[in-house]
């Protein structure tokens, strides 16, 4: 009985909605902004973080030496490869560990839309059994370089952001010139942000003689992980620490995300309740508009709960019609835009794309919800409290 | 002036709606004014980077290193007032993630060259005499509670084999809005004895600053042909350049946060326009009854525009203050935003756009008012 009655004054409140569309608009048009501001913030978040943790498996390994925390500052004697080559846990080809030494540099590079300025773009320097260990590396364009030239191939985000990077451009680096021979890609992970060549090459060109930054491995099995970090752990020759791929790339996300998110929360929020104070005017105003209605509406025979609840629907209607328009603006303005920025964490370029994810999708229209529920409360409760004769009096 | 009371009286006339309006105002400038602080956050601090300093880098990226020798040859050049080096640290305190702002430098030259950073005289005999001293930001000592003469451990994986190194807080250096307090200097002698002998010898950049610069451009280049075909090439910019350049690669930070900003004012410039509408219509007769008491066209426009810009400057200045105040707690991602405040241009900006959020508001319904035909607006009721 009450939910009919609640359905028949919502169904009458929808449809009056037109005859006040000034106001009801501003209440829309708020919480559109905020979701906006909501989805495409954290979307740069979902984007950077699904690139950082998709670099990774849990069958490779990464071994740093002891006490470094990104390959940059991680550097590893050409001995004591030899040396961590030889553990057990590592995966073996015939008589060869399928492992790389890779040394891992930046280079200065401009980004395409800011071409008067450069950028850190990760080079790394791999040996011939790096494929066997990154197996979802795959050459979309052109070929492999040659091992002893100074041929390159550049990763697929790396090759839409940074300038000179097409197959048959130069990469002038000093006295250093780098010919590009093809495009790889990493399923969307890490590496596509990179350009990669012969170890030996970058060696002399950085003055690394014999020197590496980490040596990354594949697993017999992800639980060969353990015997591979105990032999380390013992082996007084090596000095070293060593991290399962998936796990070490996405906490190298973690600064950037809690940046991000910090100022993405802080400003959808304090948005939010300002959203919330709009959500009241416009509320009020659909209340006032309406004084006389609701006190006929009383005098026969409906209820104050049921005048509540049909403010308070009415409010969360124009919330989630708010929260749809931002949440749809949000998607097809941001998601998928490609861009680079520089991760605080490693000092080293990252490409990735806005992610506008259906889970931030879901969270922005429950947001929008909630904005319009606590914006529908105050007038709703003036509603059921206008006393009927003074409220029919109203002209 | 006269009238003030009658503006008072009509900006109260809905009490409820005004002060929802208002808070709507109030927060729109505070997050204005916050979201500009994190725009100039985001340039790091290239108010205070020096056109009169150049930075020479490797030419090949930052991290490869110039040789020492550059230092001297580099103080023969005719324009050169003083010339530095500076070398990352990259040193870790408590945990090997919580890497600090740590620079190896020439401690007199560096205090030479940045005259912004301030520290009292004893501080700074006490840093130049002790090889293991240190000079650290007032926020970063602060982060740690660290007090002049403690002694601080910090853990360097570029730097091996000698670890942890240890340090002495020999001074707490402050500086101007727009300086960064969250800086770690110390003696590069110091480094450079005890790192491995491979890597002797090296600095990570050099700092010149310049007699004149105007210029800077024709030293720029002086200073790269210098060293050209050598084994570690530079690339000479400005320091402001440098900085510019540094904060492009983070991404364009800029024009995020003006999207952010011009959708928050207009969310709630919607909300204020919204309001003067409604006050004006609801109030047609009253306004009627002026223009027969004789108010002319002029002050009936003034009247509501007046009321319409009171909201938005008094609301909007309050929230330029809550922004300004929030700033002054500091940054709230602790010590990634090293450089967080309320810009003046901001200031002036938000000043100048809360009046004309003021203005278009209530342009539309002052228009309405003033046009509005007497015969016609008192046989409404």
């Amino acid at each position: 009985m009450i939910l009919r009655q609640i359905f028949a004054v919502l169904m009458l409140n929808l449809r009056t909605i037109p005859a006040r569309l000034g106001s009801s608009t501003v209440a829309i048009i708020g919480i559109a902004g905020v979701v906006i501001v909501f989805v495409s913030v954290l979307s740069i978040s979902a984007g950077f973080s699904a690139v950082m943790s998709g670099a990774g498996s849990p069958s490779r390994a990464i071994i740093l030496r002891a006490g470094s925390e990104t390959e940059l500052t991680s550097a590893i004697g050409g001995m004591e490869v030899r040396i961590i080559k030889e553990a057990p846990g590592i995966m073996r080809d015939g008589d060869t560990a399928v492992a790389t030494a890779d040394l891992y540099v930046i280079i200065d590079i401009p980004k395409i839309n800011t071409p008067g300025s450069s950028a850190n773009v990760p080079m790394r320097g791999i040996e011939a059994e790096a494929m066997k260990v990154r197996s979802g590396i795959s050459l979309i364009e052109g070929r492999m370089f040659r091992f002893g030239t100074n041929e390159v191939i550049v990763g697929r985000a790396a090759n839409q952001q940074y300038a000179n990077t097409k197959i048959g451009d130069t990469i002038v680096s000093g006295q250093n010139r780098w010919e590009v021979v093809g495009v790889f890609e990493a399923d969307g992970g890490l590496p596509e942000t990179e350009i990669w060549c012969d170890v030996h090459s970058l060696q002399s060109v950085y003055r690394r003689t014999n020197s590496f930054s980490t040596v990354s491995v594949r697993l017999i099995t992800p639980e060969s992980f353990d015997i591979l970090k105990t032999w380390l752990t013992e082996n007084p020759q090596v000095h070293a620490s060593v991290r399962r791929e998936d796990e070490f790339y996405s906490s190298q996300s973690e600064t950037m995300t809690r940046l991000i998110n910090t100022l993405g929360f802080g400003i959808a929020g304090l948005m939010g309740i300002g959203a919330i104070f709009g959500a009241v005017l416009t509320m009020y105003t659909a209340v006032a508009s309406r004084t006389r209605e609701i006190g006929t509406l009383r005098a026969l025979g409906f209820n104050s709960m049921c005048v509540v609840v049909s403010v308070l629907a009415e409010s969360m209607v124009l919330g989630g019609i708010g929260g749809l328009i931002g949440g749809t603006a949000a998607f097809l303005a941001f998601n998928g835009y490609q861009t680079s920025t520089m991760n605080f964490q490693t000092f080293s370029q990252v490409a990735f794309a806005f992610r506008v994810t259906p889970q931030l999708l879901g969270t922005g229209i429950l947001y929008a919800l909630v904005i319009g529920l606590f914006g529908g409360l105050l007038p709703a409760i003036r509603a059921a409290r206008l006393p009927i004769p003074s409220a029919l009096r109203e002209l | 002036m006269r009238f003030l009371a009658l503006i008072w009286m009509n900006v109260w006339r809905r009490r409820v709606r005004t002060s929802f309006t208002l808070l709507c105002v109030f927060i729109a400038f505070m997050l204005f004014g916050l979201v500009m602080t994190i725009r100039n956050a985001f340039t790091l601090g290239v108010d205070v980077a020096g056109m009169d300093r150049l930075v020479l880098i490797n030419k090949v990226t930052l991290i490869l290193p110039l040789p020492f020798s550059y230092r001297d040859r580099l103080r023969r050049m005719p324009g050169v007032e003083v010339a530095t080096h500076q070398t990352w640290f990259n040193g870790a305190y408590q945990e090997t993630t919580n890497v600090l702002n740590t620079i190896a430098v020439e401690p007199e030259q560096h205090l030479k060259i940045y005259k912004e950073l301030k520290l009292p005289q004893d501080q700074i005999d006490a840093w130049l005499a002790d090889r293991q001293g240190a000079i650290v930001g007032k926020d970063l000592a602060a982060r740690y509670g660290w007090k002049l003469g403690d002694r601080v451990p910090l853990m360097s994986s570029l730097w091996l084999p000698q670890q942890p190194w240890e340090f002495n807080v020999s001074g707490i250096y402050d500086g101007g809005a727009g300086v960064d307090k969250t800086q770690f200097f110390f003696h590069y002698d110091y480094l450079d004895q005890n790192r491995a002998a491979e890597l002797r010898d090296n600095v990570g950049w050099y700092i010149v600053k310049i007699a004149d610069p105007g210029q800077a451009t024709s030293l720029s280049h002086q200073f790269d042909a210098e060293f050209a075909n050598s084994g570690a090439e530079t690339k000479t910019t400005t320091e402001k350049g440098f900085v510019e350049s540094f904060a492009k690669q983070i991404g364009d930070i800029g024009s995020i946060t003006i999207a952010i900003a011009s959708t928050v004012l207009f969310m709630f410039g919607m909300v204020a326009a919204s309001t003067m509408v409604q006050s004006v219509r609801e109030r047609t007769n009253e306004l009627a009854v002026l223009k027969t008491v004789g108010f002319g066209d002029g002050l009936i426009l003034t009247l509501v525009l007046a009321e319409s810009l009171f909201i938005t400057v008094v609301a909007g200045g309050l929230g330029l203050l809550a922004a300004w105040a929030v700033v002054q707690q500091g940054d709230p991602t602790n010590g990634l935003l090293p450089i967080f405040l309320l810009p003046t241009q901001a200031i002036t900006a938000g000043i100048v756009l809360m009046v004309l959020m003021g203005l278009i508001a209530g342009v539309g319904p002052a228009l309405a008012a003033m046009r509005l035909r007497i015969s016609d607006a008192l046989r409404r009721v």
